[in-house]
């Protein structure tokens, strides 16, 4: 690798979409008719500044994580990185092969077999065919399908097929590696299996880049990461203060929501208030939400709510939806619905709590609606250091017997 | 050690990046590989589905052209003269429908990865050689069957399909990348090519065609390269000199305005697909 060049050097870097002329999809005809009618301005397009003067360096063998709030840029970032679709403007030089992981699977094709499949996927991304003869063995190896090889890969299980795509992807030999979220499929094993393998990449010297929903994992695997809010590069250094920043982005955010004309959903119907029964709770205590909605007289389809339970990283701990219990509300009257979680106990922490109103569409998506603290207490009748309950990101009640 | 790749914002004007086209070889092979099985896998009779179609096609169209309009097939047995045609216009027209599909057909590939977007039609006609390939050997097995013996012309006719494919090919990977933004292409497209059948000498010959009309018989390139196709095979009096030099300049010229236009929209495919 050359010392003394970055492996990714991005200057100025940004990216408009037109998304008044792109959607409208138009015709070549509307297009000509459009032209007639109004030959000056090329339709009325509105842009969209997704990306905006983005100047960073990455150095060789770091793992460096993207993360932000949804919409703020990361997956168009990693677009133009992999030379997906181009900058507006601005200018990156790439020391090296890009490989991408950008979903798994990608260029499969499900009647073709998963021998074939293997050699048309590793040339897509960028490996020759003695590059993909002298892996093979190890590719099948680690996707564990040698049984498989011979059958097309739609006969495969989901699982089957993720462990496939995955596998190719983890063993190309280019020297910077992009990545999608593909961590987040498979089992657990499967799992540890890729984090395992990504940070071998990493320490091979090459260079990963890793964009991800999930903090826990970006934690565990990156040795720097970036913050972008709203297109804009907030933060470039080491992960513990761009998971901080994101985290105190949702907080900024719960305020923005609690105006029902900011949030999204269609709007027929919106929750008033979502109240917590309390705003600290022991890990075992009952937790109560309510959601308040006030009359709509001109709606007359029954809805429902959905409530999920967020931890401080943005993963969805719990769902609740009413549906599930039967739960199916008049739109016509005043209604308070209150959600009572037993099970299973919280860890210490902050959680928030997003409220969703659905009919037949989503009618209000309320994010960051509420929020309450769990006191860092055991709820378990012994005592024991933390290693017995880092890992786990909820505390199961559990019984062990022998006989 | 791999050279620095340098990424700008699309420029005004852009030619294709041959180095990089000629890496990604390997993706050409591939998708033709995969287009290919895919269409001999999946049909019960497999490879004999590429011969029946020009056959049946021949067929009709000696009943109705030859028997019912009574036209003439230049003194070649009907059925003969129409195969042919039908082989080398299938090749025209599937290697334009499907490179002119390919890049919408391909949009979620195009969204994902990189690699140079000429290979997405470029591949797509592969199919229509491999085809054309199985057909043309069982027409030579029909020159045998009918006794025509074609002569030394017949070294030509795979120059004259590959000028054919080129004109299709360039005709087609224009239109890949404006059916991107407009997709009513997709429409007009085959309808187009069901007209331009019948508007060209495939299943009635040229001296069919009155001679007040003739001219702009004539002036079809379609025709050359259809009456060049069977002069090869079909012991033809040659088509005049022009018309050699036309589809030898065409087919070139064609395909070096196909790649450019689509050059000039490629970058955005992943942006508007």
């Amino acid at each position: 690798m050359p010392p003394n060049q970055p492996a990714v050097r991005a200057v100025g870097l940004g990216k408009t979409f037109q998304i008044g002329r792109t959607d409208s999809r138009a015709t070549a005809v509307e297009a000509a008719l459009r032209f007639v009618r109004n030959p000056s301005r090329r339709g009325a397009a509105s842009e969209l500044r997704v990306l905006d003067d983005l100047t960073f360096d990455i150095e060789w063998g770091s793992a460096t994580g993207i993360i932000g709030r949804n919409g703020a840029g990361k997956s168009t970032l990693l677009k133009i990185l992999t030379r997906v679709s181009p900058p507006t403007d601005g200018r990156i030089e790439l020391a090296g092969r890009v490989g991408s992981l950008l979903e798994v699977g990608t260029g499969f094709h499900p009647e073709l077999t998963g021998r074939e499949n293997i050699f048309l996927n590793g040339s897509l991304l960028g490996m020759t065919r003695k590059e993909i003869r002298a892996r093979f063995d190890e590719i099948v190896d680690f996707s564990g399908v040698e049984k498989f090889l011979e059958t097309p890969v739609k006969r495969y299980s989901s699982g089957m097929y993720v462990r496939l795509a995955f596998a190719v992807a983890a063993h190309l030999e280019t020297e910077i590696l992009a990545i999608d979220e593909v961590l987040a499929v498979g089992d657990a094993d499967f799992q540890a299996k890729s984090l395992r393998r990504m940070r071998e990449v990493a320490k091979e010297g090459r260079t990963v880049l890793f964009v991800s929903h999930q903090p826990q994992t970006v934690l565990s695997l990156c040795t720097s990461a970036m913050f972008l809010d709203r297109g804009q590069l907030a933060y470039h250094g080491d992960v513990e203060g761009a998971l901080d920043l994101y985290r105190r982005s949702y907080e900024k955010f719960a305020v923005e929501q609690s105006d029902p004309s900011a949030r999204p959903g269609s709007g027929e119907i919106r929750a008033a208030e979502v109240q917590v029964g309390a705003d600290q709770y022991e890990p075992e205590d009952e937790k109560v939400v309510t959601v308040h909605v006030p009359p709509h007289p001109a709606e007359s389809a029954p809805y429902y709510v959905s409530c999920h339970v967020n931890d401080v990283n943005g993963t969805v701990l719990l769902q609740c939806d009413s549906r599930l219990v039967g739960g199916w509300y008049d739109p016509t009257t005043d209604n308070t619905v209150e959600l009572r979680i037993t099970s299973p106990w919280l860890k210490p922490g902050r959680y928030t709590i997003d409220v969703f109103v659905c009919g037949r569409v989503v009618l209000d998506s309320w994010e960051g609606a509420a929020a309450f603290e769990v006191y860092p207490h055991n709820p378990y009748p012994e005592f024991a250091t933390d290693d017995a309950f880092e890992s786990g990101l909820v505390f199961p009640r559990f019984q062990y017997k022998v006989s | 050690m791999a050279e620095t790749v340098v990424i700008t914002p699309p420029g005004r004007f852009s030619v294709p990046h041959w180095r990089e086209l000629w890496n990604a070889r390997e993706i050409l092979f591939q998708f033709g590989m995969r287009d290919v099985l895919l269409r001999y896998r999946q049909t019960a009779v497999g490879v004999a589905w590429v011969v029946v179609q020009p056959l049946a096609a021949a067929a009709v169209f000696s009943v109705v052209f030859g028997r019912v309009a009574g036209l003439s097939s230049a003194g070649v047995p009907y059925f003969l003269f129409t195969y042919m045609g039908m082989l080398a216009w299938t090749l025209f027209s599937t290697a334009l429908s499907r490179s002119a599909a390919s890049v919408v057909g391909s949009q979620a590939l195009i969204q994902k990865v990189f690699f140079p977007r000429l290979i997405v039609p470029a591949a797509s006609v592969l199919s229509s050689v491999v085809d054309f390939v199985v057909g043309l050997l069982f027409g030579l097995v029909l020159l045998v069957v009918y006794g025509v013996n074609p002569g030394f012309q017949v070294l030509l006719a795979p120059v004259v399909a590959l000028l054919f494919l080129m004109f299709g090919l360039g005709i087609g990977t224009a239109a890949s990348a404006v059916m991107v933004r407009y997709r009513d292409v997709a429409y007009v497209l085959p309808w187009l090519i069901q007209v331009l059948l019948f508007a060209s000498p495939v299943a009635y010959a040229l001296d069919a065609v009155p001679s007040s009309l003739k001219l702009w018989f004539e002036a079809n390139p379609l025709t050359w390269y259809l009456e060049l196709f069977r002069y090869t095979l079909l012991r033809q009096p040659a088509p005049p000199a022009w018309q050699f030099v036309g589809a030898a300049v065409l087919a070139p010229l064609v395909l070096a305005g196909g790649v450019l236009v689509f050059q000039q929209f490629e970058r955005r495919f992943a942006d508007i697909v």
